[in-house]
């Protein structure tokens, strides 16, 4: 399932829309960086809120996307993980702790707006 | 109620996903909470990466358990593959042979109820997981 990314300002949001394959989540890492350096987006929100599962290759791979877009000069905040997803994330001994986190798609356009408003000063 | 079995061939990465979700469907239709729903997917999801990683190919197979007072769902993964040498040590947080986070099969025994592992090598291995509906 196609993940489909959203420009808003100079911001990408890309919504996930229900259970991702191994191959799936490569092509959004390939997506989103190619996105990122297309457009110079200076922040990158994932909304994982559809989620079904967050296994260890969902989790390394976000984690690289983080990574990859950190490296490009620009932050990327996960969104919408369930609660649910969050617990079994935590039993499986996936924490994500160098990947930043909010609760919904309006914190984590507070968190990136912060940012810039930071990098401005 | 007969026990309802359901087995799904792990060869691609789309099997992951298939097995997972008829983990779920099985474990909704037997009506677990949402929480230990998921948690049951996210084993499926893990132990048919297993198969995947180590043999390339093996059988998720799903299936109700009713013990004396409690129902359940089992959880078998088997495959034909290189088998684990040492299951001590693959059973320990952090141990991984395949390049991944090594989180494969402790992770899935702190996620069940009951976990058992055999394994030959040069023969296969197989997982066997149970939930127990609270």
């Amino acid at each position: 399932m196609e993940v489909p990314i959203l420009k808003q300002g100079s911001y990408l949001i890309a919504t996930v829309q229900g259970a991702l394959t191994d191959a799936d989540l490569l092509e959004l890492r390939a997506a989103l960086l190619e996105r990122v350096v297309r457009m110079r987006s200076q922040g990158v929100i994932l909304d994982l809120t559809a989620l079904d599962v967050m296994d260890s290759f969902a989790s390394r791979t976000i984690r690289e996307i983080a990574d990859m877009i950190r490296l490009r000069g620009a932050a990327t905040v996960i969104v919408g993980i369930q609660p649910e997803v969050a617990f079994a994330m935590v039993q499986l001994g996936l924490t994500l702790e160098e990947v930043t986190t909010a609760l919904d798609l309006e914190e984590g356009l507070a968190y990136l707006n912060q940012k810039s408003k930071e990098a401005r000063i | 109620m007969a026990a309802d079995e359901v087995r799904v061939q792990i060869v691609s990465d789309s099997d992951i996903v298939a097995a997972r979700s008829m983990g779920r469907t099985l474990a909704i239709k037997l009506g677990f909470s949402s929480g230990d729903i998921t948690l049951i997917a996210t084993a499926i999801s893990e132990l048919a990466r297993n198969i995947l990683s180590y043999a390339r190919q093996g059988e998720i197979l799903l299936r109700t358990v009713d013990g004396s007072n409690r129902t359940g769902i089992l959880i078998v993964a088997s495959d034909e593959g290189p088998g684990i040498s040492d299951i001590r040590q693959a059973l320990r947080d952090g141990f991984s042979t395949s390049g991944s986070l090594g989180m494969g099969l402790p992770g899935v025994r702190r996620l069940m109820d009951e976990f058992e592992i055999t394994s030959e090598p040069m023969h296969g291995t197989t997982v066997k997981v149970k939930k127990w509906k609270q």
